[in-house]
């Protein structure tokens, strides 16, 4: 990957410092408000990120990655519920339990193809959706309240708003990273192979299915973070996070800001978020603004906002 | 063992009721290869519609076909408005469009018919219950649905099987290139399987709104149904959606009457309390599951590729 000055880059240049020196203009104008929208923003752009990960480069349109943010959650709340308030506990089996799962779906969910797999990844969110649900002693339908958030022995403070802010931001840089490094890697190229052409990964000696399997757990796993992140944001956490209405949003954020790129989920999160935001200011009947919009954006935006940018380039 | 017929019955009745949603789901995306999440809408905008023009006309029949005949022309214009654009477009360009549709049908109800729920009353030849066997009562208005969703399910196997356009449904199933090819006006077809589908989708919000309450997000849950038993028939095929509702209404409904007890039995009672509501509700993701892993193209696939 070449680093090229065009509009894509710059516009992600520029608002990846724009989010770091956000706090400052947070603490300068006393605007809290911008800081808890964007550290909600900053959640779901990582949760995002990890869904482009099978989906955009790996081909595995799942719709059910909001199951991974839910078990995140629930992971930290039912811990914190139970006493265990330290993060160096909660956070690695919020990852650990996710990952489990990942493997679980994926290994019966890989076996099939195209629309069948959009469906059974949706299947298994759903149950995990019912699993929640009928958690009556963390809360059942109505979810389980986060009392304490997690404790890291005094090196960082998650109910500080500039620290916890710096966390989730340090979380989505690092899983970018990530991302970048196994895309480039030999292993993301193999993945990105098995995309464009199965049979003749197979013919040639990968292991497709093993391959695909790996990178469905490892997105599962960094969606787990974001779940981690997402209940200590709310200081909550219900079954409706992990709603197939959820897996839509998320979807929506990765094909907004484009499949297949970097930084797209990201930018795709931002706008989906912000434009939610500044619609449910001006009406509270945003989705009337929204869902057409969608259309609009599926039918003469291909490519997804860093699609429109690259156009831009080369136009 | 009353309980049991009772229950079979409603499992039934839910089933048919299921069939008439993915009926329409399974030919739109068994013929023109679009997802069309927006499916649950057109279910709740005919329980809308129905408890809207019910109201009006103070008849429930009448109501109950100007809501049809309203559902009808929205999926038509629907169709012809946004969706036709998108055929052959990828299907993750399809769930993200029909999924903005969602959005748009929820908020335009809101704004129109507001937040709260309506609730569709029954007349009093519908509410009385009917003896089926000496001493067993069903209620008639359930019977009703079970009669009008067997006798739209037998229509639609005599147009789909015995007729020109049944025979141009089936063949756009198996192959959408050939038959546009021979000179079939595709565009046409499509519309009308749409506006069928609609329609359909409709017939099956408004027979249920008597029973739940008409409400905002109604058409999403049960979507998600109809897609399970679509998956589990089969895409495309319209027997495969007729033989799996009608396994999964009855699955789902067993489940959730009688699996509490069983599980009661076999674990302790506040074990038992937690895992009944959840098990009962995985049970057809399960079951979708299963079949999945065994048969990755569903039980009756439409085409053989």
């Amino acid at each position: 990957m070449k680093s090229k000055l065009n509009a894509s880059n710059a516009v992600v240049a520029v608002v990846c410092a724009a989010l770091v020196l956000l706090p400052i203009y947070s603490a300068a104008t006393g605007n809290i408000f911008i800081l808890t929208l964007l550290t909600r923003i900053i959640i779901f752009a990582l949760a995002a990120s990890s869904l482009n990960l099978i989906m955009g480069y790996g081909g595995m349109m799942s719709f059910g990655h909001a199951a991974y943010l839910g078990i995140g959650g629930y992971a930290v709340g039912i811990l914190a519920a139970e006493d265990i308030g330290s993060g160096f506990i909660q956070w690695p089996v919020a990852l650990a339990v996710s990952a489990l799962f990942a493997l679980v779906i994926g290994s019966l969910s890989l076996r099939t193809r195209g629309v069948y797999f959009i469906m059974i990844t949706l299947a298994f969110a759903q149950m995990a959706y019912y699993v929640a649900s009928a958690l009556s002693r963390y809360g059942g339908d109505d979810g389980l309240t986060i009392y304490k958030r997690s404790t890291f022995d005094g090196l960082i403070n998650l109910s500080d708003r500039t620290q916890f802010y710096y966390l989730c931001l340090g979380c989505l840089f690092g899983g970018i990273y990530l991302i970048w490094r196994i895309v480039n890697s030999r292993f993301g190229l193999v993945v990105q192979g098995v995309r464009s052409n199965e049979q003749r990964m197979q013919a040639i000696g990968f292991p497709a299915y093993r391959y695909r399997l790996t990178c469905f757990v490892i997105a599962g796993t960094i969606c787990g973070l974001a779940g981690a992140l997402l209940a200590n944001n709310t200081d909550f956490v219900s079954p409706a996070v992990m709603y197939w209405t959820r897996s839509g949003d998320l979807m929506v954020m990765v094909i907004l800001g484009g499949m297949g790129s970097l930084f797209g989920p990201l930018i795709g999160a931002i706008v989906y978020l912000v434009l939610e935001e500044l619609l449910s200011q001006f009406t509270e009947y945003w989705a009337l603004i929204m869902g057409p919009l969608l259309l609009l954006i599926v039918l003469f935006a291909r490519g997804g906002i860093m699609g429109l940018l690259g156009r831009v380039r080369r136009g | 063992m009353f309980l049991l017929i009772e229950q079979l019955l409603n499992g039934l009745q839910f089933g048919l009721l299921l069939f008439l949603l993915a009926a329409g789901l399974t030919l739109v995306f068994g013929i023109m290869d679009f997802v069309n999440l927006a499916h649950g809408s057109l279910y709740m905008m005919g329980a809308y519609f129905a408890a809207t023009f019910v109201g009006w006309t103070d008849s429930f029949v009448l109501g109950a076909i100007l809501a049809l005949a309203a559902t009808l022309l929205l999926g038509i214009a629907l169709e012809f408005v946004a969706l036709r654009h998108l055929y052959g477009r990828d299907h993750l360009d399809q769930v993200l469009a029909t999924f903005g549709l969602i959005l748009f049908f929820n908020d335009m109800v809101r704004l129109i018919w507001g937040p709260a729920g309506l609730a569709l009353p029954l007349p009093a030849w519908l509410t009385t219950p009917v003896q089926l066997l000496p001493g067993v009562y069903y209620p008639a208005y359930r019977l009703s649905i079970i009669i009008v969703a067997l006798l739209v399910a037998a229509m639609l196997y005599l147009v789909v099987m015995r007729t020109r356009i049944g025979m141009l449904i089936r063949a756009g199933a198996s192959n959408r290139e050939m038959i546009g090819a021979l000179g079939i006006n595709i565009k046409l077809l499509f519309t009308l399987v749409f506006g069928l589908g609609a329609a359909l989708a409709g017939l099956a919000g408004l027979m249920q709104a008597p029973i739940l309450t008409v409400q905002i997000g109604m058409g999403e849950n049960i979507l998600i149904l109809a897609f399970v038993i679509i998956v589990i028939g089969g895409i495309g095929s319209i027997r495969g959606a007729f033989l799996a509702a009608i396994f999964v209404g009855i699955i789902d409904t067993l489940g959730r009457a009688f699996l509490p007890d069983l599980l009661r039995k076999v674990l302790s009672g506040a074990a038992a309390s937690t895992a009944a509501p959840a098990l009962s509700s995985m049970l057809i993701y399960l079951l979708m599951a299963i079949v999945l892993v065994l048969r990755p193209e569903g039980l009756f696939p439409a085409t053989k590729r």
